[in-house]
């Protein structure tokens, strides 16, 4: 009995493992019901500085959506570090939210799993049709050539965010517009005792984000034209060295930085600690810092040389949360009039504006609120020179792993350590051993 | 086994109090002798089943799937591929299965380490204490308090204050005491394995010292005073009356400390996030990341499996030594 009981103990990893698989079941492959109509259950991911945030700008709406249309939504504010593994467990039991927000880079990884109602020409039509939305967003919603797996929602871009005072204090006139020039720029202000440049080392994501556009510029992708995986490439090898390297060979991005996944390099930016960060919409953060609005500017992402553009002029990822529908929810018809809903002119306008985000409906992002220097600078971005990342389904392994690599590379930097092409490249050939064979 | 005696107990009581319904009751009680113990047992059982064993047969099941994300909304009609998990799993050649034995390597130090602190701390607060002095409770209760704290908020302010640049051990360590040149990493590279280390064991010896406090209790003071007459200093009292008389304790003691330590996911998860620096990659960590970060379900399971055979296999040759032991002292 004894034995029993110890080996039990003993195989708490597997429940752990296997809590997804263990409610098993899931449901059938049809395209939900009508069975409770009055009422949706909305997973949003978090958006502003906090849930509670989120649950004020929200809620207002969707009092107002209930008073439209009589039905009366739930809401659940997910953390970002929970999202993806809720998303799953979901998708297993079958026992989810009738909507939710994912982050767009996740879309085709979720749409392989079967588990969202594909947005064909008919869903798209209930909602007002497919050319209301940006090209940029619709690039991040699916796996191509297929019909998208959610909506786009919010919609976001890179740039380069700059301190003002510490710029002028090490006689900078004008933000970096290429990798040299911000390599230059970051040694003054190092000189004068600043960090050049801000960075999240131990930030999965963030680490994914700023490869993949070096790798753009390097003419790389990381996976295949035919979705194949391919970290190995000289393009992705110099892409990640260069990254790295700002730490590790430039010295411009202060050591510290490795172990940062919390966004303490914006709390460094807003106590004048540091000079530059590569950030996507962070006017807001900067605001619930202390930071006032005419105390930093904001110019288009670093490119090799010359303006950005597409192709090796990308100088961001098509960032942004869409939305997305359970394919077994009870109220189908509520869903959709529930995305059509926020994906509306009006809501566009209200939510982007409250997020700092841009709406990816054309008609919305005309709105003058979306006007100002700094959202204009990532309205442009996202129009012409971001591209989304690559639309597989093993993006979301792409993510961890190299943004795994990534990170022990930093690690390696702070420490000292050399960080030479074959060492980048023995992180990234490990990194691609791991994914699993397709 | 207990249960049995226990409820036979009870029947002797009851009989003795009402004579006049012998013949009845002797009926009744027989049924009761035989189904009681089951029915008692039964809710254990079924949440055994459930908690355990199910998840347990489906792990198994799964980890001779290709469960990837085409296949997690149904499960059960992920591809079988035999063997294949496992035989990635130990390819200790290849990048998976030399991780998976680079952690588990890991773990087997950090558990060694970290179950020797704790233990040894224990063990030498709970001597400590057995004396009566003024401030006794008061010390009792304070040594309990990281056993009593919730883990994830312990846990998360020990990763703050082990933070490089804004943290309070290198402001102490090395702004005040001025023992580093540089300020350490704690969070990622080599240190992260002492770090851990260091909560690990803060978070794990009140337990120790508390089950070793109630081993004391049952050390009877007259051996100790029969040591002492024979001229037994403290120090041959603790290793020839205290250690001795606390072996059943630490036996069961040194298990569960084991167990929990080898299979602990909750202190590396907050301190380091979903990615450990390779130093700190405990084996739980490592699997969760296999299964639910590169959504490769089967391969994480073929890997739950084996670090289960290994803690039975480990856990069956120590109840196995210490109980020959324990026969042979009791002989």
């Amino acid at each position: 009995m004894r034995r029993i009981r110890a080996a039990a103990v003993g195989a708490v990893t597997l429940p752990l493992v296997l809590t997804a698989a263990a409610c098993g079941g899931g449901s059938s492959g049809s395209e939900g019901s009508n069975e409770q109509p009055g009422t949706l259950t909305y997973w949003a991911s978090n958006q502003g500085a906090n849930l509670e945030v989120d649950k004020k700008v929200l809620q207002p709406e969707l009092d107002k959506f209930e008073k439209e249309t009589g039905i009366k939504v739930k809401l659940e504010v997910v953390p970002w570090s929970d999202l993806l593994n809720r998303i799953l467990t979901a998708t297993t039991s079958g026992q989810g939210p009738d909507v939710l927000n994912i982050g767009n880079t996740w879309s085709a990884s979720l749409q392989s799993s079967g588990a969202l109602l594909p947005w064909d020409a008919k869903n798209f039509e209930a909602i007002g049709g497919k050319d209301r939305f940006v090209e940029s967003a619709l690039g991040s919603t699916g796996i191509q050539g297929q019909d998208p797996a959610a909506v786009p929602l919010y919609s976001m871009a890179y740039a380069l965010y700059y301190n003002k005072k510490l710029f002028a204090e090490a006689g900078i006139e004008k933000p970096p517009a290429t990798w040299d020039e911000l390599v230059a720029a970051g040694k003054k202000l190092t000189a004068k005792g600043y960090n050049g440049l801000g960075a999240e080392g131990s930030n999965l994501s963030n680490n994914i984000h700023q490869v993949f556009v070096l790798g753009k510029q390097h003419d790389a992708d990381f996976f295949t034209p035919d979705g194949k995986v391919d970290f190995t490439s000289d393009g992705a090898v110099a892409a990640v060295k260069q990254y790295v390297d700002l730490m590790a060979e430039h010295k411009i991005i202060a050591p510290g930085n490795a172990e940062y996944a919390q966004n303490q390099s914006l709390s460094d930016f807003a106590k004048d600690k540091t000079a530059m960060v590569l950030w996507q919409t962070a006017s807001a953060t900067f605001k619930t810092q202390g930071m006032n609005d005419d105390e930093w500017g904001v110019a288009p992402a670093p490119v090799r040389s010359g303006k950005p553009g597409p192709g090796t002029a990308t100088n961001s990822m098509v960032a942004g949360i869409n939305m997305a529908v359970f394919k077994n929810t009870r109220n189908i018809d509520g869903a959709k009039k529930f995305v059509k809903f926020m994906t509306s002119d009006e809501e566009q306008v209200i939510l982007n504006k409250a997020y700092g985000s841009i709406p990816p409906v054309k008609t919305a992002q005309q709105d003058p609120a979306f006007d100002t220097p700094a959202l204009a600078v990532l309205r442009e971005t996202l129009a012409s020179s971001a591209t989304a990342l690559p639309q597989v389904p093993e993006e979301s392994q792409f993510e961890t792993v190299v943004g795994t690599a990534v990170k022990e590379l930093f690690a390696d930097a702070a420490a000292g350590r050399p960080v030479t092409t074959e060492s980048v490249r023995a992180k990234l050939e490990k990194a691609q051993q791991q994914m699993p064979e397709t | 086994m207990t249960l049995t005696a226990a409820s036979g107990t009870g029947e002797r009581t009851a009989r003795k109090n009402s004579p006049g319904a012998a013949p009845r009751t002797r009926r009744s009680g027989r049924l009761r002798r035989i189904g009681l113990p089951y029915l008692l047992l039964l809710p254990a059982l079924l949440l055994e089943l459930l908690v355990h064993l199910v998840p347990m047969a489906i792990g198994i099941v799964v980890s001779f799937k290709e469960l990837t994300q085409f296949h997690i909304r149904d499960w059960g009609t992920a591809p079988w591929t035999g063997l294949d998990n496992y035989s990635l799993a130990v390819d200790f050649n290849a990048p998976v299965g030399e991780a998976l034995l680079k952690s588990f390597l890991t773990t087997c130090l950090f558990t060694l380490f970290s179950v020797g602190l704790c233990w040894l701390l224990g063990v030498a607060a709970a001597v400590f204490l057995q004396e009566g002095f003024r401030g006794r409770g008061f010390l009792r209760t304070i040594f309990l308090v990281p056993y009593a704290l919730p883990v994830y908020a312990a846990v998360i302010t020990w990763a703050f204050m082990f933070q490089r640049d804004n943290g309070l051990i290198n402001h102490v360590l090395h702004d005040q005491l001025g023992l580093t040149d540089t300020p350490p990493f704690w969070l990622i590279g080599e240190n992260s394995f002492i770090t851990l280390l260091v909560v690990s064991v803060w978070k794990g010896w009140p337990f120790a010292f508390l089950i070793i406090m109630a081993g004391l209790q049952n050390i009877p003071r007259e051996i100790y005073e029969a040591a002492a007459l024979d001229g037994a200093g403290i120090w041959q009292q603790i290793l020839r009356v205290t250690l001795p008389s606390l072996r059943p304790v630490n036996q069961v003691l040194v298990l569960v400390l084991f167990l929990w330590t080898f299979n602990d996911f909750n202190t590396p998860f907050v301190l380091f996030g979903k990615a450990a620096p390779e130093a700190a990659d405990l084996i739980s960590l490592h699997i969760y990341q296999s299964s639910f970060q590169t959504w490769n379900f089967g391969t994480g399971s073929a890997m739950s499996v084996l670090l289960l055979l290994f803690l039975l296999v480990v856990t069956g040759a120590y109840l196995l030594l210490t109980s020959r032991g324990r026969k042979a002292t009791d002989a």
